[in-house]
């Protein structure tokens, strides 16, 4: 790989381009991150609203709301556009805007190729949004989209929504290769590999996981496009395929996939915890082998979401030793965050509330997942809301939250302005307060056992269903208490200084608040 | 504040004072897993009360250890943090020790797992075919064969009437076995992947188009148990559950023979002679199991995805594409062959269609009667 | 064009061509490594065994199951539901088949064995799920399968289900079926 070849652009420092078309035409690494993290916000908001319906019909056993076929198309839109639309971009754009700062590079690696991965997004989204509106309805079929109800018993919509997956992918491809060049070709001299901050550590991997595993996905619908409309019988008996062949190819990618949403969640609670504690991150190089360990073991775990398939024995002890093996180097970094944290000079602003948050809450999801893992128990979990229960912990007080913590943290050095930290606090209780409500009793009422992609439940799940439903009330209302509070950061509030925290170390502080449109354009001398 | 909230949002109080003071059996200690009521059923349990055991005892130490963190160690607490950062000793420790309770746990979980898998014939082997939506059970040495709709009415889930205590969880036909003997289940599906889950014997297998997959248990205790489809499949994945009955054995083989006579009888129902008025009574009957779902209760289906039947030109005008179509299904749509029913059922709701909505008046009025079906069934060259 | 641009280009022009084979290579590769694995409870053809032939098998029981996918309305069971043999010889069992509609169909009949680890040690000389079956309107039939399970198969299975499963293709029997060349020797 070549070198980034410097050119002459020292010497004019040009602000950003006027006007709307700024935004449609940029390469800045700052401005496309300030694009997916607005888009990714929408897209929280849109998912966001879906699971109000989901929660709003679970109220109560019996139909009230929707009908079963459009309860259907609720929950797997939901899921599609939080994990795609919601999750995934949030943590690019929160790459675009620090991986280059902190490691003093002036851009990322392919500006026009990274203004690409983020247009495409919206595009997709409204392929898959207007999916609603078409005869037949949106797809229906849960984002795990089984064979052959995705394939032979799909709406008609099932193949704008595999377009629209094929447009997602190339993007996080893009993206993730944009990533790697980036980090592995234009650090500054003395930002060696292991001195580079955990988040573009998380990314670095991350990256790796995505460029791996996304074609696979495109495998995996490809291969159902085919059956559809070509007459092929990848995934259809009848033809000598094989539905089962279906769930190891998508796991194969859904399983690292879970892993591409919790990294780059783990890098950034690591500088957050580091910061706050006034204290140097404990056991840097074992967080970084943690990392890896999980990202390797990530591709050999797959068929855990397959227990009830009909593996041979083997296969069974196989892939739960394998999974149960995970919690060992997950393990280790959450006794590194809190041992970092012990005997510091700890103070609660709102980017460590939601960083201690997570380290509890995921940690709970952690626990349920080894639970999980349990395959004789599994018979009894998989396919119930304790699943549902499990990945909602891990992803919600677990990404969902590293992100917002990520957006307190740094907001100050993207628009030079401090956050209403009394807001934030509130906005931290009534999330925390509503993540619980909501996903708590989602343990009970899955042991209890009740099935996941349920519209209605037999009575003896009516009490905690209504439970969950008020906490996902009060946590969806919350959320726009955040965009008020993001959109109000932006207009104005206290100046930011570059420093901006006591305890932040890294090349991102060292710039101004807001960091200025072009940032490292000479590299920084690093001791 | 609260009173604000509450009053904010009356509506949910309302409902939930509601739900509070009404007789529906909901249950706030519906908290855990069941026991279930067979061996492996038990130590499965057991083992996710360990496994349940040994998180909480991690997680109660970890988070100590960081709640005492938080207190103690504040700005105000404690002005100067530390600066240790690394200890490559205390890796190794916090490696090695959860490694080792893994193994711990993986011990017992393992040997579980193996007796679940050991499966050698049963005494009774029941073929269980999972459908849109609805199980069909058949049970291979006796030959009987039988399918289990939910039973719960409409208008108890559109909440026109009161729920009754097992709603959702109730069927027009239980499956029975009796006590004692080893039961195999062979488990697959006629259209896309559903799931047969009895969390009283722990079991659950994936149902599978073109595949069998087999489960196994013995229950010693008789008893209604009752499970669930757990694998998305359309529409009404939630409404098709399972009821087992464990029964001793002079009951189970009572009912064998009852089936065995009831198959008889039908194959006599056939030749008899039906009035219009029996049939549409008849085919109402099978038209809110099998059709009602997607056709709607008036005939009106859904536009752009399941044609009305009132006042469809086949239904008022073409019996013998009507007969076609219930016998073979509509190839590329959702309209599978009924053909599985007996000719009375297929003549009752052919009938009954026809016959209802204004069809009579609108079309040419023709019925079917059972005879027609066998009929249709005949080689035509 | 700078000459490592051009190297690369060079590397991706052939490449590109190879990759879109291997994905048609990929076809038979899988079929391959099935039938050696045995997984998927799928059991190909078989050549004539002697080696498998034995006097010292054990009894064995093998269980037969039918189902018939969505829209097929044909009669499909087995002759005998189960069927006591041993190890290392041969038997045939046999379906009952018929088409009860007023049009010719043709069917595709896939099987499915179970437990999964015996699918290796069942081979199938002769099986009606290795062909397409016609039938007229109120034809039937008698399809059968010739099968010898390898004294090989691990001591603790004493009972083998062979469930096979139909599936109506009248209007893909244009189609060749995904899978394995069919070696008819009959």
């Amino acid at each position: 790989m070549s070198a980034v070849i410097e050119n002459h652009h020292d010497d004019h420092h040009h602000g950003p381009a006027k006007g709307l078309t700024r935004w449609l035409y940029t390469t800045n690494h700052k401005d496309i991150g300030t694009l997916y993290l607005w888009f990714s916000f929408a897209m929280f908001l849109i998912g966001g609203a879906m699971a109000m319906v989901i929660r709003a019909e679970l109220f109560q056993p019996g139909m009230q709301i929707v009908e079963p076929e459009f309860y259907n198309q609720m929950i797997t839109l939901h899921g599609l556009i939080m994990i795609f639309g919601g999750v995934m971009p949030a943590f690019v754009g929160l790459a675009n805007w620090l991986v280059p700062m902190m490691i003093g590079a002036p851009d990322m690696a392919l500006p026009r190729m990274n203004n690409l991965s983020f247009w495409i997004l919206p595009f997709a989204f409204f392929i898959l949004l207007s999916s609603l509106f078409m005869e037949g309805g949106a797809p229906n079929f849960g984002w795990t989209f089984y064979a052959p109800l995705s394939t032979t018993y799909a709406p008609p919509s099932v193949t704008f929504f595999i377009f629209s997956v094929h447009i997602m992918g190339a993007s996080s491809i893009m993206g993730a290769i944009n990533v790697v060049v980036t980090i592995m070709n234009m650090r500054a001299p003395g930002v060696g590999l292991m001195k580079m901050p955990l988040f573009v550590w998380s990314w670095l991997i991350t990256a790796y996981l995505l460029i791996a595993v996304m074609p696979v996905l495109a495998g995996a619908v490809t291969m159902m496009l085919m059956d559809i409309h070509f007459g092929t019988s990848f995934f259809n008996a009848a033809g000598g395929g094989d539905p089962v062949l279906f769930q190891h190819i998508f796991w194969f990618f859904g399983h690292p996939e879970v892993y591409i949403m919790i990294l780059p969640a783990f890098g950034i609670v690591s500088h957050i915890i580091e910061t706050f504690s006034r204290k140097q991150l404990f056991g840097y190089s074992s967080m970084v082998w943690a990392m890896l360990s999980i990202a390797i073991l990530s591709f050999v775990v797959w068929a855990h979401h397959m227990f009830t398939v009909g593996l041979p024995l083997a296969a069974e002890l196989f892939f739960m030793w394998a999974t149960m093996l995970i919690a060992v180097p997950t393990g280790v970094k959450v006794f590194n965050w809190i041992a970092t944290m012990f005997r510091g000079s700890i103070t609660f602003e709102t980017p460590m509330l939601f960083a201690c948050a997570f380290v509890v809450l995921f940690t709970m999801g952690g626990f349920s997942g080894l639970m999980l893992a349990i395959t004789p128990a599994d018979f009894q979990y998989h396919d119930t809301y304790f699943v549902v229960a499990h990945f909602h912990y891990v992803l919600v007080p677990g990404a969902i939250f590293s992100i917002m913590a990520a957006v307190y943290y740094w907001i100050p050095k993207w628009c030079g302005n401090m956050y209403d930290e009394r807001l934030g606090k509130l906005h931290f209780w009534l999330s925390f307060i509503g993540v619980n409500v909501t996903f708590f009793p989602q343990h009970f009422i899955g042991l209890a056992g009740m099935p996941r992609r349920y519209p209605d439940y037999a009575l003896q799940f009516a009490d905690w269903n209504m439970v969950s439903t008020v906490g996902a009330f009060l946590f969806g209302v919350s959320q726009i208490l955040f965009l008020f509070i993001v959109v109000k950061t932006v207009m104005g509030g206290k100046k930011a200084t570059g420093q901006v925290w006591e305890g932040a170390r890294g090349l991102e502080w060292t710039v101004a608040s807001p960091a200025p449109y072009h940032t490292f354009t000479t590299p920084p001398k690093i001791d | 504040m609260l009173l604000k909230y509450l009053t904010k949002f009356h509506h949910i109080t309302i409902a939930a004072v509601l739900l509070v003071a009404s007789p529906i059996k909901a249950d706030w200690f519906a908290l855990n897993m069941t026991r279930g009521i067979t061996d492996i059923s038990n130590e499965v349990f057991e083992l996710h009360m360990l496994i349940f055991w040994i998180c909480v005892a991690i997680g109660v130490v970890v988070f100590a250890v960081m709640f005492y963190s938080m207190y103690a160690h504040t700005k105000k607490k404690n002005p100067v943090a530390a600066t240790f950062h690394e200890s490559t000793k205390v890796e190794i420790a916090w490696t090695i020790i959860p490694f080792l309770i893994l193994i711990a746990m993986a011990i017992p979980a393992s040997k579980t797992l193996v007796k679940i898998y050991d499966d050698e014939a049963g005494d009774i082997n029941i073929q269980v075919t999972g459908y849109q939506w609805k199980w069909q059970y058949n049970y291979l040495e006796d030959d009987i064969s039988f399918f289990a709709n939910l039973s719960t009415d409409l208008d108890e889930i559109y909440n026109l009437v009161p729920k009754g205590e097992n709603y959702l969880q109730e069927v027009d036909e239980m499956v029975l076995i009796p006590v004692g003997k080893k039961v195999r289940f062979l488990i697959t599906a006629n259209d896309v992947i559903h799931s047969w889950w009895m969390p009283d014997f722990a079991i659950k297998q994936d149902a599978i188009p073109g595949f069998v997959n087999t489960a196994w248990t013995q229950v010693d205790v008789p008893g209604i148990y009752r499970g669930k489809c757990t694998e998305l499949c359309g529409k009404n994945h939630g409404f098709m559950p399972i009821v087992v009955k464990a029964v001793e054995q002079d009951e189970y083989d009572q009912w064998v023979s009852d089936k065995k006579d009831v198959a008889m009888k039908l194959a006599e129902l056939t030749t008899k002679d039906w009035s219009t008025q029996e049939l549409v009574e008849r085919g109402e009957d099978v038209y809110a199991l099998n059709c009602v779902s997607c056709h709607l209760p008036n005939g009106e289906g859904i536009q752009g995805i399941f044609p009305a039947l009132a006042g469809s030109d086949i239904a008022l005008n073409n019996k013998e594409r009507h007969i076609e179509i219930l016998m073979e299904g509509v190839q590329g749509a959702a309209m599978n062959s009924f053909s599985y029913l007996s000719e009375v059922e297929l003549a009752a709701v052919i009938t009954y269609t026809r016959q209802s909505w204004g069809n009579a008046e609108n079309g040419d009025g023709e019925i079917v009667i059972p005879k027609d079906i066998v009929d249709y069934k005949q080689p035509k060259i | 064009m700078n000459p490592e641009a051009k190297k690369t280009l060079r590397k991706l022009v052939i490449a590109v061509p190879l990759m879109f084979a291997f994905g048609f290579a990929l076809v038979p590769l899988y079929d391959v490594f099935c039938e050696v694995t045995g997984i998927n409870g799928k059991v190909f053809q078989s050549d004539y065994e002697d080696d498998l032939l034995t006097e010292d098998g054990r009894p064995l029981a093998i269980q037969f199951i039918s189902t018939n996918n969505e829209n097929m309305p044909w009669v499909f069971e087995p002759s005998e539901e189960v069927m006591k043999i041993t190890t290392g010889e041969y038997y045939t069992a046999t379906f009952y088949v018929k088409n009860t509609t007023n049009k010719k169909m043709v069917a595709q009949a896939v099987p499915s064995v179970a437990p999964s680890n015996a699918a290796a040690h069942l081979k199938k000389l002769e099986c009606f799920c290795f062909e397409q079956q016609e039938l007229m309107p109120g034809e039937e039939a008698l399809l059968p399968v010739k099968l010898l399970v390898s004294n090989e198969l691990p001591e603790n299975i004493k009972n083998i289900i062979m469930s096979y499963t139909i599936f109506d293709i009248t209007d893909y029997n244009d189609e060749p079926m995904a899978s394995h060349e069919m070696n008819m020797e009959h």
